[in-house]
């Protein structure tokens, strides 16, 4: 079977996304969820369990804690209260963990160790993973059940203190609340000022229930100094003070309410010694817990120690001590200390509610629940729990009540245990078998792409394809056959869920059978290269010209880039990767533009180096016959240089200077990745109210700069359709409030400037719907290429203006500046050196990888701009706001890529440049994934 | 005649090495608490003396290339001043370059002006005692096959083996290792050092080794 190069490329590209999308599949696995997550109806808590006589007690147990205080310390690391620095500069709070009533643990959150993830898991006590991130993507609002949804419907009344992400999670959850923004680092006293100003006001009043304080100061402090600066002894200074107040006053209080307050102190995530977080080492995700309530009693000389228990815990404790049923998809256990002082029975009653929502959460995400030994575990102190009930209904001596209830309670400590672990197992549980699989239908389409490289230099454009040799279907039946019986014993022995058994057994047929399908391909390719290969190697004159430094430089920055994302801190900082050599790009084009420009000038009257290889007759003759073509090659372009009128060469000269300085200005744009995230920018600083004029002024001049650039190729309607799009961008910008409106209205009125952004949407749509048109005519009618090009050119530009529009103003410059380098790369460089298609794809996407960071992006999540995928919409509707998220970040590989396909189509003399050039982003794309 | 050059080239390239690391051994006993990477900028100025001068000697001395016609004084002085002026101008080009390639702007100035007169003397300093200032002799080494002379090869494997190890050095201040050497452009001026003294090393040996097939148009 013959194929045409581009639809090898795309049938490859189509199998890679496969692949990749079933490994994924395999990486990261669902996080653990109940089913009935969507609805809220209230479920009947589980009855105490009885054996015999019928319990009275179905009800929910009545709150432990008449208030309930949490202070959240951003960053507040577990030495920071437990350690030196605590006893230093936390003095109540340490004589309050060492002598008073409490109980202190070190909790340990899991990575991301970022702010919202946390909240999240204190709340839910669910772990947030990487799948639930990209489900709701940022529809801000927390659908999961949490401790603040059951405690607003039981009633109580929830005050809110602190970070604003708070408020976007909960809305209208708190009868009161004030957020401060974490967005200026540099302010770590106003932040906590604004916190701590509504407390005096608070604590003397009595209408809340709960209260949340998130004080952001330490955190930023670890940001902007480290976790040994001076004013880290500060910061705990005031938060010591500040919790001794509240801590007076919930005493105060005491006297005159029936049940205890409690005042809880914990941090949402550690610090590292460098003063950031979101890894996982252990300086981050340790942090303190500490539980403060006059339930707590202790005798003197009990010495506690901080026990290391889940962050996700406190939310079960929460739970139960309000009074509020789990939520569902918690997988933390109760703090068993917390209810330690209460009776047997009440102990025991806690401990079964929580058991059973942990089993019910492991019935919904595990198969096999009945195997679990956390399962069973539950079932025999179920068991036990009834008799014991049974026992105490029937009024037995006390003693034995308490024997038996001891040993009821090791039970479900034990059952807690386990379950709890084997539900946070399953998060964290890879899924080997689809990963294999993915990875190895990746691999062997990355093979076969290699494979094919030496042919497709070759003249002919089609490739060979052995499927329907009859020589291979032995092989073939054979893989297929070894496949099938692999499913079949992996899926039946397995343990855990596994995705790819899951699925249909026609979609797993089908999936082997491709991979049976391209082994054989790939066997039957191998001897035909190695064939060719050898053949090639025995001709005396070599095949092709040397490669030049430019090449070289290509493969080894590629291969280098793949092989540095074997370093963890390498991908975390992979915009450096791509900013270095993409600098390097620009100065090994520069070098070859200059010496061009001086064969070309002074080439010829000196003679002797290119001109005139006479004297090498020493040399042996590959070496000879390999400097000539090189020569050839090098005067040809040094006679195409020559061609240029004396402007167009001052150009050529200036322009690799030009991209380098604007790679060096975007760069100060955003600063990006783990390290540098925090430094000061130029975007924040636009972006910062005060300097709305500037930022106004700049992204006017690059609303029109992006209109100089793009709209010499186009045809004079969309012309006129792009000029009003732009000018949309600008007022919807100025409708929500980013940049100032020249036509006075006054900042009062922030729309959500729906119109104007549905207008710009209309545009859009023209330019890209016209491009279209001309496209498909050009198809149709045979004078195309003319109609072809302009009509790739327009949906182009269509797509810049979808990207102005979505584009936060401060990254317009980002937009302008990846214009003209295409600009000045298309006109300066690729065509007057005649690079190859390899070469200048290549570039391209080198070019593509860069902007993706210079727009801010990195490779964590929390870089995202989900505003995108708001603009123009009233509501947040999932597809579309999908859609415009995914294109908002990917703006700057988009817009290479389409420029590639319009460069490579212009260039009208070589017929087979789009294939090619599709292959060669195939395999570049190919091979980061296949690591 | 071709062995005598090589072993030349290789006795002057071993002065070179030496004065490297002589330059990290004898500041110790005159100064208190030096050390490469706590004192770093005393060092580059102190290497960078030592190899100038090392260079300058080796030029007098070994006068690899054919003298000019014309040597009078104030030829010779005029040379040097060009000389000068184009070493300064090398050490500005790669500061603008390290700032291009993201060295802060504002920050650090003197770290990475120290450093581009590093690079400088590993490369611009032998180019202008070998090939005087003259862009275009340096052009005509710098292009393939337009090497005229062993002194010339050396001379290009060294100053590319510099720039490799300097583009190399800054590959590992992403790395979170915390290592004191990690830091901006400490790791980058260590780079450029070893791909000098490294292409010194390489050099004589390379050109023994394929000393049959190294033609040059001279001779």
């Amino acid at each position: 079977m013959r194929l045409g190069s581009g639809t090898f490329a795309a049938c490859c590209v189509a199998i890679e996304v496969l692949g990749v999308a079933i490994f994924l599949r395999g990486f990261f696995p669902v996080p653990v969820r109940s089913s009935s997550r969507t609805e809220h109806r209230a479920e009947p808590p589980a009855p105490e369990p009885s054996t015999g006589a019928s319990s009275n007690w179905t009800k929910l147990p009545p709150p432990l804690f008449s208030k309930v205080v949490v202070v959240l310390i951003d960053a507040l690391r577990d030495d920071f209260v437990f350690g030196s620095k605590g006893v230093k500069f936390m003095p109540y709070t340490t004589y309050l963990v060492e002598k008073g009533a409490s109980h202190s643990f070190v909790a340990e959150a899991k990575p991301p160790t970022v702010t919202m993830p946390r909240i999240k898991a204190l709340m839910t006590g669910s772990l947030p993973g990487f799948g639930d991130v990209v489900r709701n993507l940022n529809s801000p609002a927390l659908l999961e059940d949490n401790v603040i949804r059951q405690a607003k419907a039981a009633g109580k009344r929830i005050i809110f203190y602190g970070d604003e992400t708070w408020v976007k999670l909960f809305p209208k959850h708190f009868v009161e609340y004030d957020g401060t923004t974490s967005f200026f680092v540099s302010d770590y006293t106003e932040v906590d000022d604004n916190v701590t100003r509504h407390l005096e006001k608070v604590l003397t009043r009595e209408d809340w229930d709960v209260l949340i304080l998130h004080y952001l100061g330490l955190d930023h402090i670890g940001h902007l100094s480290g976790p040994d600066s001076p004013l880290i002894g500060h910061k705990l200074r005031e938060m010591d003070s500040v919790l001794m107040k509240i801590h007076m006053a919930l005493l105060s209080k005491e006297r005159e309410a029936l049940l205890p307050g409690l005042l809880v102190l914990c941090g949402d995530h550690g610090m590292s010694e460098s003063g950031s977080h979101g890894a996982s080492s252990m300086e981050e995700v340790n942090t303190a817990l500490v539980l403060i309530s006059s339930a707590f009693e202790r005798k003197p000389g009990d010495i506690r120690h901080p026990k290391h228990v889940q962050q996700t815990d406190l939310a079960a404790t929460l739970a139960i001590g309000l009074g509020l049923p789990i939520p569902k998809n918690s997988v933390g256990r109760l703090l068993f200390p917390v209810v330690e002082g209460k009776p047997m029975r009440e102990q025991l009653r806690f401990l079964h509610l929580n058991t059973v929502q942990l089993s019910k959460l492991l019935q919904e995400n595990v198969p096999l629940y009945e195997k679990d030994p956390g399962f069973e575990q539950f079932k025999m102190s179920e068991k036990l729990h009834g008799n014991w009930i049974k026992l105490y209904l029937e009024e037995n001596s006390s003693e034995v009540l308490l024997n038996l209830g001891t040993k009821v309670l090791r039970q479900y400590l034990n059952a807690l245990q386990t379950l709890s672990l084997s539900l946070s197992r399953q998060v964290a549980q890879y899924d080997i078998y689809s990963m294999a699989v993915g990875t190895t239908l990746v691999l062997e389409v990355l093979a076969l792409l290699l494979l094919s490289v030496p042919k497709a230099l070759g003249p002919a454009a089609e490739l060979d394809m052995p499927l329907s040799s009859p020589l291979f279907s032995l092989l073939f039946y054979l893989t297929l056959l070894v496949l099938s019986a692999v499913h079949v014993v992996v899926c039946t022995s397995t343990e855990s869920a596994c995705y790819f058994c899951s699925v249909s057994w026609l979609a797993a047929g089908g999936a082997m059978l491709l991979m049976s399908a391209l082994l054989c391909a790939l066997v039957s390719a191998l001897p035909k290269t190695v064939v060719g290969v050898k053949h090639v190697g025995k001709s005396p004159a070599p095949s092709s010209s040397r490669w030049s430094e430019l090449d070289l430089l290509i493969l080894l920055g590629t291969t280098g880039h793949v092989l540095s994302l074997g370093a963890s801190s390498f991908i975390e900082e992979e915009h450096q990767t791509w900013y270095f050599l993409v600098s390097t790009l620009c100065l090994a084009l520069c070098q070859e533009v200059y010496r061009n420009h001086f064969l070309s000038s002074d080439g010829d009257p000196r003679g002797g180096l290119h001109t005139e290889p006479g004297p090498e007759g020493a040399t042996p003759v590959g070496a000879k016959g390999c400097a000539l073509l090189e020569d050839d090659r090098t005067r040809a372009a040094a006679s195409a240089f020559k061609r240029l009128g004396g402007t167009d060469q001052r150009m050529v000269l200036a322009s690799p200077w030009a991209v380098l300085c604007c790679c060096r200005l975007l760069r100060a744009l955003n600063q990006t990745g783990v390290q540098g995230a925090h430094r000061p920018d130029l975007g924040h600083w636009l972006t910062s109210s005060d300097h709305k004029a500037a930022l106004s002024v700049l992204a006017a001049l690059s609303l029109l700069a992006v209109f100089l650039l793009v709209q010499r190729r186009c045809s004079p309607m969309s012309k006129v359709a792009l000029a009003l799009g732009l000018l949309g961008v600008y007022c919807y910008r100025a409708a929500i409030g980013n940049v100032m409106s020249p036509w006075q209205r006054g900042n009062s009125d922030i729309s959500k400037g729906i119109v104007e952004a549905r207008f710009v949407y209309v545009f859009v749509l023209g330019i890209l719907f016209t491009g279209t048109k001309d496209l498909l005519r050009s198809q149709v009618s045979a004078a195309g290429v003319p109609a072809r090009t302009v009509g790739l050119w327009e949906i182009h530009s269509g797509l810049v203006l979808l990207a102005a529009l979505l584009l936060r103003p401060h990254n317009l410059p980002v937009l302008v500046s990846s214009l003209l380098v295409q600009t000045l790369m298309a006109k300066c460089v690729w065509k007057p050196l005649n690079h190859g298609v390899a070469e200048v794809t290549v570039m391209h996407y080198w070019f593509g990888q860069a902007f993706f960071y210079f727009q801010g992006n990195s490779n964590n999540i929390a870089t995202v701009d989900v505003s995108a995928g708001f603009v123009g919409l009233e509501h947040y509707v999932e597809v579309p706001a999908a859609f415009l998220t995914t294109f908002a970040t990917y703006v700057g590989p988009i817009l290479w890529a389409s420029h590639l396909v319009n460069y490579l189509s212009s260039e009208s003399s070589r017929r087979k440049g789009l294939p090619e050039g599709q292959r060669w982003v195939s395999v570049c794309a190919v091979r980061p994934c296949s690591l | 005649m071709k062995d005598n050059d090589i072993k030349r080239l290789l006795y002057a390239h071993l002065l070179c090495i030496f004065s490297v690391i002589l330059s990290t051994f004898i500041p110790s006993l005159f100064l208190e608490r030096f050390s490469i990477l706590e004192t770093h900028l005393t060092w580059l100025c102190i290497c960078s003396v030592f190899v100038t001068a090392v260079n300058l000697v080796l030029y007098l001395v070994v006068k690899p290339n054919a003298p000019s016609k014309r040597s009078s004084l104030s030829h010779k002085v005029a040379r040097f001043l060009k000389c000068c002026i184009y070493f300064l101008m090398s050490c500005f080009c790669f500061h603008v370059i390290f700032v291009l390639y993201g060295a802060p702007l504002i920050e650090l100035v003197l770290e990475t002006f120290l450093f581009a007169v590093i690079l400088s003397t590993f490369t611009t300093v032998p180019c202008l005692c070998l090939l005087g200032p003259n862009i275009k002799a340096w052009l005509r080494v710098f292009s393939r096959n337009g090497v005229a002379s062993i002194w010339e090869n050396s001379l290009q494997i060294t100053t590319i083996s510099s720039f490799i190890g300097s583009w190399l050095g800054a590959f590992p201040i992403p790395l979170d290792w915390e290592r004191p050497w990690q830091v901006w452009p400490i790791s980058c001026t260590l780079g450029a050092t070893f791909g000098y003294v490294a292409g010194l090393a390489v050099s004589p040996l390379w050109i023994y080794w394929n000393r049959k097939r190294l033609t040059y148009k001279n001779n």
